[in-house]
């Protein structure tokens, strides 16, 4: 079984992508180094985990009637991840542009394994994924990642604090739980897959001057330590 | 009752260790059990058009007149996905290997919400197509067979799987008679040109190949489609009772005098 996930890609352009939880910055850090790529005069394209308008439907009829399970929550995930690699990752990536991933095969390991999916079943259901160049990991506490949500007054989403488990009623204690796991099952993949660590507890400015240090080895850019001191 | 009742082959179990009918096939979905449950998987496969649907109907009402609990379930039937795939199949936009991902996703949502839960109560489940066709199609759009073997890694082992055998000249014939040739059925979406006959003669042609492909590693029971439909269902209603009646007929017959 080929598995294009863990061979390195031919394609011209370059694929980079930001992992964590909710509440980690790394959407933050992503527009940045986004924003700085495009400056540099390249091509860069943004796509977000679930955001495919075919599989949408379903995902909202599932989630309001709470009637996804863990498999078919994950199986779900994977056909809008297949839709989107093959009509807007693959595409720019062929043109030699930079895509840039929020969130990636990783999140569907760590969230999916979290949920009782079987750990290989999942990491092989991938395996017609491209490897990225470079995935950035946001590693953050899960007290700083709920503050930091909760001071933005966000509402903890349903699956994403893990109430379809059942594991409390709080949907705080809830994502406390669940979220927990998360970050043990992401820690695995670091060196399974290579993830690139960051922690992200320093300030927005901090972590994005490692960002672009990280990203400058996969492209070429003019300077690498063009970072404004005022945060956003 | 709830002692597993399958003398299954291997005893190991597992991925490498042979199927063992009412296991899971591969991985398997760890937060489901379903060793031991008393329920029978009876699975029908065979191409569109070779009477599946029909001798499920009439082996239905047979094992219910015996006194079984029956239930059916079919191919893209769950609440959840049929929308989606209906969509999908109107606006043909998707790509093959999402459709593979529909099609498993919708599989999955009717294996933990109809399949587990009948067996579980012991009844015997007759499925209108299982993960074979799914397979056979995806297979001949060039999808991987390997990854698609450990994609339905999740589905049950059938206790028995009949696969409706017939000849591409038989089933043209019988299809043109019935209902005429449909766009998916004759495989239009492979593009393959523009006349519908040349391109159902083909694409059948293929299916059936990779269903033969799949009879040994799936242990297919493989009945000869092309006769009579009573001739069909006696042979089926013999193979079904010499597999439901043992299992469910011990105490009667120690208690004859």
């Amino acid at each position: 079984m080929p598995n294009s996930l863990t061979d390195r890609h031919e394609y011209p352009g370059k694929l980079f992508v930001v992992e964590g939880i909710d509440g980690s910055g790394k959407t933050t850090q992503l527009g940045l180094l986004a924003k700085w790529l495009s400056a540099e005069g390249h091509r860069v394209f943004v796509t977000e985990w679930n955001s495919s308008a075919l599989v949408k439907a379903a995902t909202k009829t599932g989630k309001k009637k709470n009637a996804l399970t863990p498999m078919t929550f994950s199986l779900l995930h994977a056909t809008d991840f297949a839709d989107r690699l093959l009509y807007k990752i693959i595409p720019p990536l062929k043109a030699g542009m930079i895509v840039l991933a929020d969130r990636y095969a990783y999140t569907a390991f760590a969230r999916d394994v979290t949920r009782g999916v079987d750990r290989q079943w999942v990491r092989d259901l991938y395996s017609f994924a491209v490897r990225p160049d470079l995935t950035l990991y946001f590693r953050v506490p899960i007290d700083v990642s709920l503050d930091r949500l909760l001071a933005r007054r966000v509402k903890l989403k349903f699956y994403e604090a893990g109430m379809d488990l059942g594991w409390s009623a709080n949907p705080v204690e809830s994502f406390r739980m669940f979220q927990g796991k998360v970050l043990g099952e992401y820690d695995r993949l670091v060196e399974e897959f290579g993830l690139e660590v960051i922690d992200a507890a320093p300030s927005i400015t901090v972590q994005q001057r490692l960002v672009r240090t990280l990203v400058t080895k996969h492209v070429e850019t003019s300077h690498v330590e063009a970072v404004d001191d005022e945060p956003l | 009752m709830t002692n597993p009742s399958e003398p299954g082959p291997g005893l190991e179990g597992g991925a490498n260790g042979g199927i063992q009918p009412g296991r899971y096939y591969g991985r398997g979905i760890p937060y489901l059990p379903i060793e031991g449950y008393p329920g029978k998987l009876i699975a029908f496969e065979g191409t569109d058009g070779v009477g599946r649907t029909t001798q499920i109907q009439l082996l239905r009402e047979w094992l219910e007149v015996k006194g079984y609990g029956v239930v059916e379930t079919g191919w893209t039937r769950s609440p959840l996905m049929q929308p989606t795939i209906e969509l999908a199949k109107s606006s043909n936009t998707l790509n093959k290997l999402t459709f593979v991902l529909l099609y498993a996703t919708d599989f999955a949502d009717r294996l933990e919400k109809e399949i587990v839960p009948a067996l579980k109560a012991g009844f015997v489940v007759l499925s209108d197509r299982y993960i074979f066709t799914a397979m056979a199609r995806a297979g001949v759009r060039g999808i991987d067979r390997p990854w698609l073997r450990s994609l339905y890694g999740f589905a049950i082992a059938p206790h028995l799987v009949f696969y409706l055998n017939i000849d591409v000249k038989t089933l043209i014939g019988r299809v043109l008679e019935a209902r005429g040739m449909d766009f998916w059925e004759s495989g239009m979406d492979l593009k393959s040109g523009d006349d519908i006959y040349d391109s159902f003669r083909a694409y059948q042609s293929k299916l059936l190949r990779e269903y033969s492909s799949m009879a040994d590693e799936f242990h297919f029971r493989v009945v000869d489609a092309r006769r009579p439909v009573d001739k069909i269902q006696d042979e089926l209603r013999k193979q079904v009772a010499a597999f439901l009646e043992p299992v469910e007929k011990p105490v009667e017959a120690t208690a004859a005098p």
